[in-house]
């Protein structure tokens, strides 16, 4: 087993930078998961620790060792591909075991270890058809035995249940969960899909145009983001964000947006607050004239399990609220009070960088009371 | 509220359809009236003996006489052999060289590729004419003249260059990530090439040399050029030097013969290999 750490390494295209100086360290038998929106280096970065990509600048360090310029096949890596990019001329069992035939493996051993990888996948009956005759499912099932084949120190997926149906996207999580607990093996997992990186990862790495935005626990990363991308970016529906201005002298600080927003917090840091953000699930709608904002209500969605109700504050702001039961006898187009808990409030600085408050102390006490 | 659209009756829109399958049908008809009656005149001919070729009766005469002769002819059959050496060799080599090229052209990075690229297919434009005395001196000089081999020579540098931009297009359009699983898996560019690329290159391959083994196998000029004495002639050129009984008779009725029978082999292989050429023609145009 092993660990991986990445020591500044950027990365550009042509003169498009890519990956621009990324520091990271993986710890022997974590799962982390690299989330980002489209573009953002996540799919780069992975095969830059494969070596499928040559790194630019920087070193690629595989338990303690720099292996930046040795080959992707001799690092001791498997790969499991968005598209499974399995072999469409061979049968299953020669997939499984292409790897080992490569590395010139005798016949018996190879037909061991294929039917050995095929039991423990469930896909053993599967063995003498070709991928065209198979389900997307029983595909990424055989995608993972040829990884496993090969016996890895590390595991890289990228993007591996985003071709699956909801239904199979779970079982298959299910599945990589109980590999990973298993084997106890260092795993990256690409995906963006966000229950998919707060379920499964140990730690997220967010990344953003190239760049790391915050790395932390699934928790740290939702009740305590560093930043406006972090924050916007972790959690479903995202977070609403305000505008405001701010008025302070000293720490204690006046904060005034539309929707007749007049709020005063105690900053415990630098900064000046140019921007509010709550999640959905921390607001609470109230009557006129009661809560912390006033908005229209503008439309309600039944989701059965949940209800969200989207409030408009402003001709540009909208926000969406989430509630565990139904509003009652509140109609659409009724103005509404919107209230929250001012723990659960969020400040930004100009910067997009969070600021803190007093009160939000403890909503980090309780991210890292959660996780170790 | 919808604009209101113009509709007319049911049997309206019957009756186009029926006139627009019968007009299609016709003009299916015309087309391959067009395309294939030079192919049945040739047969028609080539069964007739001398003076009935002058009037012009569409059915055959059903006299098999000229084909006889012609198999009788032992030059004709050693034309026959030295164009299957000279199309199977150019074809293979043409495929060989061109696979390998065009992995390098299609897949792997390298600065000159671009105007590498562009160069095979400025080769591949020049006019035959322009190329003949350059490519004759050339044979000369490698000893090669009135040889079958000079030809072999002397095709390739028209089916190389459609070989190798043919299968560049379509080994760009193999999935990154099965190439990347490969490199994951441990294999060399050779292996890449040789137990994922080729295996899945099968209608491309078939299209691209059934190409040219027409091309080679119909060539006259250089074919005509290139050799001299009758062992070393291809079919095209044997056919075109057929000569008749006496200088004042005009031999068309074994030419058309001739014809007939070098252009079978080419129609078998078509056949045989039709559902791949249209897989490998089409390939690329289509994502799937």
């Amino acid at each position: 087993m092993a660990s991986v750490a990445l020591r500044s390494v950027s990365k550009s295209f042509g003169h498009v930078p890519v990956i621009t100086d990324v520091n990271l360290e993986i710890a022997d038998g974590e799962l982390v998961v690299f989330v980002g929106p489209s573009g953002c280096g996540k799919s780069t970065l992975l095969r830059l620790i494969a070596g499928l990509v040559p790194v630019g600048v920087g070193d690629v360090v595989i338990d303690d060792e720099v292996v930046t310029d040795i080959p992707a096949s001799k690092r001791g890596i498997a790969f499991v591909f968005q598209s499974y990019a399995l072999y469409p001329h061979m049968t299953i069992a020669r997939n499984i075991g292409f790897a080992l035939e490569t590395l010139g493996l005798s016949r018996q051993e190879i037909d061991a270890k294929v039917a050995e990888v095929a039991a423990t996948l469930k896909i053993d009956h599967l063995l003498s058809r070709r991928p065209r005759e198979l389900s997307g499912g029983q595909r990424q099932r055989v995608a993972i035995g040829r990884a496993l084949v090969r016996q890895p120190e590390v595991f890289l997926f990228d993007e591996p249940l985003s071709n699956l149906d909801s239904d199979l996207r779970m079982e298959m999580r299910m599945e990589i969960a109980k590999l990973h607990a298993n084997l106890a093996a260092t795993m990256i997992y690409v995906t963006h899909d966000q229950v998919e990186a707060m379920t499964l990862a140990d730690r997220i790495v967010v990344l953003n145009k190239g760049c790391i935005e915050q790395i932390g626990t699934p928790q740290q990363l939702y009740h305590a983001p560093q930043n406006r991308f972090v924050a916007g970016f972790i959690g479903s529906p995202r977070m609403n964000f305000m505008s405001v201005s701010a008025n302070s002298s000293g720490a204690e600080c006046r904060v005034q947006g539309p929707g007749n927003l007049s709020l005063d917090v105690t900053l415990s840091g630098p900064g000046s607050p140019a921007e509010i953000g709550i999640r959905p699930e921390a607001l609470s709608i109230t009557t006129q004239g009661q809560g912390k904002v006033t908005g229209t209500l503008e439309r309600l969605e039944d989701l059965g399990h949940e209800h969200l109700a989207y409030v408009r504050i402003a001709p540009d702001v909208a926000w969406s609220v989430r509630l565990p039961n139904a509003l009652g006898k509140i109609s659409t187009g009724t103005s509404v009070g919107l209230d929250w808990r001012l723990e659960d409030l969020f400040l930004f600085g100009k910067d997009g960088r969070r600021l803190d408050h007093s009160l939000s102390h403890e909503r980090s006490a309780a991210a890292n009371g959660g996780r170790v | 509220m919808s604009t209101r659209i113009k509709r007319r009756s049911a049997a309206y829109y019957r009756g186009m359809r029926r006139v627009r399958r019968v007009a299609l049908g016709c003009v299916t008809a015309l087309v391959l009236f067009y395309v294939l009656f030079p192919y049945y005149w040739a047969i028609v001919s080539s069964t007739k003996q001398g003076a009935e070729l002058y009037n012009s009766v569409l059915l055959p005469a059903l006299d098999f006489r000229h084909y006889k002769e012609l198999f009788r002819d032992a030059n004709f059959a050693t034309s026959i052999f030295n164009s299957l050496c000279v199309a199977i060799s150019t074809t293979a080599l043409s495929l060989g060289l061109g696979t390998l090229a065009a992995y390098a052209l299609g897949r792997l990075n390298f600065p000159e590729r671009r105007s590498l690229l562009l160069t095979v297919l400025m080769i591949s434009i020049f006019p035959q004419v322009v190329v003949l005395s350059g490519m004759f001196e050339l044979i000369r000089w490698f000893g090669l003249y009135n040889r079958v081999w000079s030809l072999v020579f002397a095709y390739l540098i028209f089916t190389l260059p459609f070989t190798t931009w043919v299968l560049t297009s379509f080994i760009r359009e193999f999935p990154r990530e099965l190439e990347e699983a490969a490199i994951m898996d441990g294999c060399s560019h050779w292996r890449i090439l040789t137990s994922i690329l080729l295996p899945l290159m099968g209608p491309a391959l078939v299209s691209t040399g059934l190409l040219a083994f027409i091309l080679a196998w119909n060539e006259f000029l250089f074919a005509l050029t290139f050799t001299l004495t009758e062992g070393s002639r291809t079919v095209p050129v044997a056919i075109g030097l057929l000569a008749g009984n006496s200088r004042y008779e005009y031999p068309f009725g074994p030419i058309m013969a001739a014809s007939v029978t070098v252009t079978l082999p080419l129609i078998v292989l078509v056949l045989f290999f039709q559902r791949k050429i249209v897989a490998g023609l089409t390939a690329g145009a289509v994502k799937g």
